[in-house]
């Protein structure tokens, strides 16, 4: 036993105070990631639900066949054009209040539906020609400040001069609302519609199918190239100053602002090759050049780490360098190239600054049709509802958000647990 | 014929020769007496490799350069027709042809709607040759190659050394892609700098890249130097890391020296899915929940805060920073070699103190290079600001005032219609050549760093 003098004692209290304060440091920075990433997602979570939810009206509608059947019964698009769906839906509208004469208070009361309800009927009796000339009873958007007071978004302590809707106005809704004229539905409109002037009818089906475009085009141009590259990187490069300096450019590419990428796209896809601007195409080539790297370097790793003995015995037996590397390495290595390109993959489907740069920012209302014509992305829509000045918009974008970081956390749990479950130890 | 189908076709041509050469390869060996010299296989994709890949890049080639050509004959014409036309008017009369051919807008004038017939017509005539020209060529190579398979020759060898090219072209595309960039955004810049003198643009203390509607308003031509953009774009940066590196840096810490296995199984993970959230969603949240609360805490203390701080959006990047910054450092911290704390620990030292003074500072070179990379991706980084930043260039560091970064003015120059001989359209690319020039600079010393001054411990 060795004597132990107070000093001693002493700083060996000092240095464990310091371990501990270490740790707590850690444990403290670890927690304060952590909430941020709670709080992150928390905040888009609370004002994102409720545009699962949407105020729809029921209104009871007698539309004459006459006005919109052709000579064989058929559903005329000409003639359903010069009908004034509008003024059948307000009409219906305005019979919930029948003590309403003035010109300005049917205004304002008409202005509590959505300026595309009218829309809407047409593409119900367009569907369902056999429906003329009965009383049916159909559910269509209120317009987005409705929707908002319904779901006690909207402010009311604001003074009424600067407000959009008028105290009048929130009476007549709290009335539709008791009398269960009106009524939150599920938002089916946000699933089945691409983007809209107004809140009440934008989805995010548009953005959706242009994200896919995008993404195919992506994983059809960077997958095969990333992989043959890395094949003969690991297998058929002679070391020297060309190799190293293909290695040199894909690290650094990997670490290039994206949207640099985006003036590339701008300059030689659209400006030199005369590509058409907003295209899925386009977007996927930029988006492809910029993952490349990302797959190259995993795609690298993961056949470094197939053993050198597997390549060894194949060409022991007489396979060529080329079949030893595609048919036995490349198998093996496959699981690891996978993960790498989900990750890229996820990487590309959140990104947004080069989309920008080649237009892919335009309001599209109509869903892409193909790779050429023009469309908008995921985090694109996103980031132009979260422009916008109604409110509605905000909460659409969040319900976006909640759906796109979803996905994205499902690919990247995938590639996770790929990579565990084809993990080789050799 | 449209590229799809064409792509299609000559596909399905390519597969059909590939079955063609395998099986009367294979038909062949059988009947031979002397050993054959590849598989029947090789046969096939020794005569698919023919079939599909000229005209492939035939119908590339026409599909780039043909629209091209017939741009450039139709100003020919307009020239040779309309003498008094300038550049700038041909390229309108152009562009107004090639929309009247689409069908998307009309004209009254004779003169223009027969030029646009014309235009649709010889565009068609290009198709049609393209269509007959790839055809031909993928059909009467594969004809030629499957029908004389002689399987005395090696095709695997040849059908190898075919792939060892294509593989490394598909390498090379790397250093095209960085030649692209340069070459683009140097193109570009040239031409802006052509109109705006180089030294004004970079050491400039004033941007204000509006354009006047009339040419001879007061500042008609904008004006854009720099610095004011660049002192924006490095306080939100600087503001970032003040954030996230500290924060990252502990975090990394203790995942590495301190966390049991399960903790950090947990915590890893985690991370990585703070790292997987796209930019945009930090936008979103710094625009619309952390501006106006730090506004909010502002004005509480009685601070003057601008919505559009550069603090919100710093804070916000610096929490996109933090997993980048803790799972780089955690790799290094963990390749430093286990000796070394199994030596100081030995000595005596606390885990703390081997932590400080020995893991640490064998760990500095590759930290150092960590955090390099991570204040080039802040000076990179676009969506956050974008949303969150604003767009008034003021030359001030107060953090709590409204700046403007690089890439900011890249996207507000450059979305929406833009023509390219704007200088506007060519100022955001002069600033790109800056960001890129800057990012590269930060890359290859951080890459320096942590190559030079590592030591090699095992």
């Amino acid at each position: 036993m060795i004597d132990k003098n107070i000093d001693q004692l002493k700083r060996l209290k000092l240095r464990k105070n310091a371990e501990m304060r270490l740790k707590v440091y850690g444990i403290l920075s670890i927690s304060l990631a952590l909430i941020m990433l709670s709080t992150l997602m928390i905040s888009i979570g609370l004002s994102g639900y409720s545009a699962l939810q949407q105020a729809y009206v029921k209104l009871e509608i007698n539309v004459d066949s006459k006005k919109v059947l052709d000579e064989k019964g058929g559903f005329s698009n000409q003639k359903a054009l010069l009908v004034n769906w509008d003024g059948i839906v307000s009409n219906s509208f305005i019979t919930n209040f029948p003590e309403i004469t003035k010109r300005s208070e049917k205004r304002s009361l008409r202005a509590l539906m959505s300026s595309n309800a009218g829309y809407e009927l047409r593409q119900y009796f367009q569907k369902n020609p056999d429906d003329l000339d009965e009383n049916i009873t159909i559910w269509l958007s209120a317009s987005d400040d409705f929707d908002q007071y319904m779901k006690g978004r909207f402010n009311t302590s604001v003074d009424e001069k600067d407000r959009r809707l008028s105290n009048q106005q929130l009476k007549w809704i709290d009335f539709l609302a008791m009398e269960k004229i009106s009524k939150l539905k599920f938002n089916t409109s946000f699933f089945v519609n691409a983007d809209s002037r107004e809140p009440e009818s934008a989805g995010i089906l548009g953005a959706v199918v242009g994200s896919t475009l995008t993404l195919t085009i992506t994983i059809l141009f960077a997958l095969p190239l990333a992989v043959m590259a890395s094949v003969y990187l690991e297998y058929f490069a002679k070391p020297g100053r060309l190799t190293d300096f293909i290695e040199v450019n894909i690290n650094n590419l990997a670490a290039i602002p994206s949207i640099v990428f985006g003036l590339l796209g701008l300059s030689v896809f659209l400006g030199f090759f005369g590509l058409p601007r907003s295209a899925p195409l386009v977007g996927g080539l930029c988006l492809g050049l910029m993952t490349i790297p990302t797959i190259i370097i995993a795609s690298r790793a993961s056949i470094r780490a197939v053993p050198p003995s597997i390549k060894d015995a194949a060409l022991a037996l007489g396979a060529s360098r080329m079949q030893a590397a595609l048919h036995h390495v490349l198998p093996l290595a496959a699981p690891g190239i996978l993960t790498g390109t989900i990750i890229g993959m996820a990487q590309a489907l959140g990104e947004t600054a080069p989309l920008l740069m080649i237009g892919m920012v335009a309001f599209i209302i109509e869903t892409p049709d193909s790779f050429t014509s023009a469309a908008t992305a995921m985090p694109v829509q996103i980031f132009m509802w979260s422009d916008s000045a109604e409110r509605a918009f905000y909460e659409r974008s969040s319900l976006a958000i909640l759906f796109l970081v979803g996905f994205l956390i499902i690919m990247n749990s995938l590639a996770v647990f790929l990579r565990r479950k084809f993990e080789k130890k050799w | 014929m449209s590229f799809s189908t064409l792509l299609l076709l000559i596909f399905a041509f390519s597969l059909c020769s590939f079955f063609f050469s395998s099986s009367s390869a294979f038909k062949k060996i059988k009947s031979a007496t002397s050993r054959p010299s590849a598989l029947p296989k090789h046969y096939g994709q020794y005569s698919l490799a023919w079939t599909l890949f000229p005209a492939f890049l035939l119908l590339i080639v026409f599909t780039i350069i043909g629209p091209i050509y017939v741009d450039n004959f139709f100003k020919q014409q307009i020239a040779l027709t309309e003498a008094s036309y300038d550049k700038a008017k041909i390229e309108l009369v152009l562009a107004m042809i090639k929309n009247i051919s689409n069908g998307s807008i009309s004209s009254d004038e004779p003169k223009i709607l027969k030029l646009a017939e014309e235009y649709s017509n010889y565009l068609s005539k290009i198709y049609l040759f393209r269509t007959l020209s790839v055809l031909l060529l993928s059909s009467i190579l594969g004809i030629i190659i499957s029908s004389n398979i002689n399987i005395l020759k090696n095709s695997r060898v040849k059908v190898e050394t075919f792939y060892r090219i294509l593989f490394f072209v598909s390498a090379v595309i790397a250093i095209f892609t960085t030649v692209g960039i340069i070459a683009s955004l140097l193109y570009e810049s040239l031409r802006f700098f052509a109109l705006y003198p180089f030294f004004d643009f970079l050491f400039g203390l004033h941007w204000a890249p509006n354009i006047a509607i009339r040419s001879d308003q007061v500042a008609a031509q904008g004006s854009f130097g720099m610095l004011p953009v660049l002192i924006g774009t490095i306080l939100v940066a600087l503001i970032a890391m003040i954030v996230a590196l500290p924060i990252g840096l502990f975090s990394a810490i203790y995942l590495a020296e301190f966390a049991s296995k399960r903790v950090r199984d947990i915590i890893k993970p985690t991370l990585e899915v703070l790292a997987g959230i796209p930019t945009v969603v930090y936008g979103y949240f710094a625009a619309l929940t952390a501006a106006p609360f730090i506004r909010k805490i502002g004005m509480t203390l009685g601070l003057d805060v601008s919505s559009e701080s550069a603090l919100a959006a710093g804070a916000v990047m610096g929490i996109m920073i933090i997993p980048f910054i803790s799972s780089l450092s955690d790799d290094i911290i963990n390749s430093v070699p286990q000796s070394l704390r199994d030596g100081s620990l030995g000595l005596g030292a606390t885990k703390a103190e081997t932590t400080i003074k020995v893991v640490l500072p064998a760990a500095f070179p590759g930290l150092v290079g960590a955090f390099l990379l991570a204040v080039s991706r802040a000076i990179g980084e676009t969506m956050i600001v974008v949303m969150a930043a604003g767009l008034s260039a003021n030359l001030t560091i107060n953090p709590l005032e409204t700046v403007t970064t690089v890439t900011v003015q890249i996207v507000s120059l450059l979305t929406g219609d833009t023509e390219f001989d704007d200088i506007k359209t060519l100022s955001a690319f002069g600033l790109g050549l800056a960001l890129f020039a800057f990012t590269l600079i930060l890359n290859v010393i951080a890459l320096v760093v942590s190559r030079r001054l590592s030591e090699q411990y095992d």
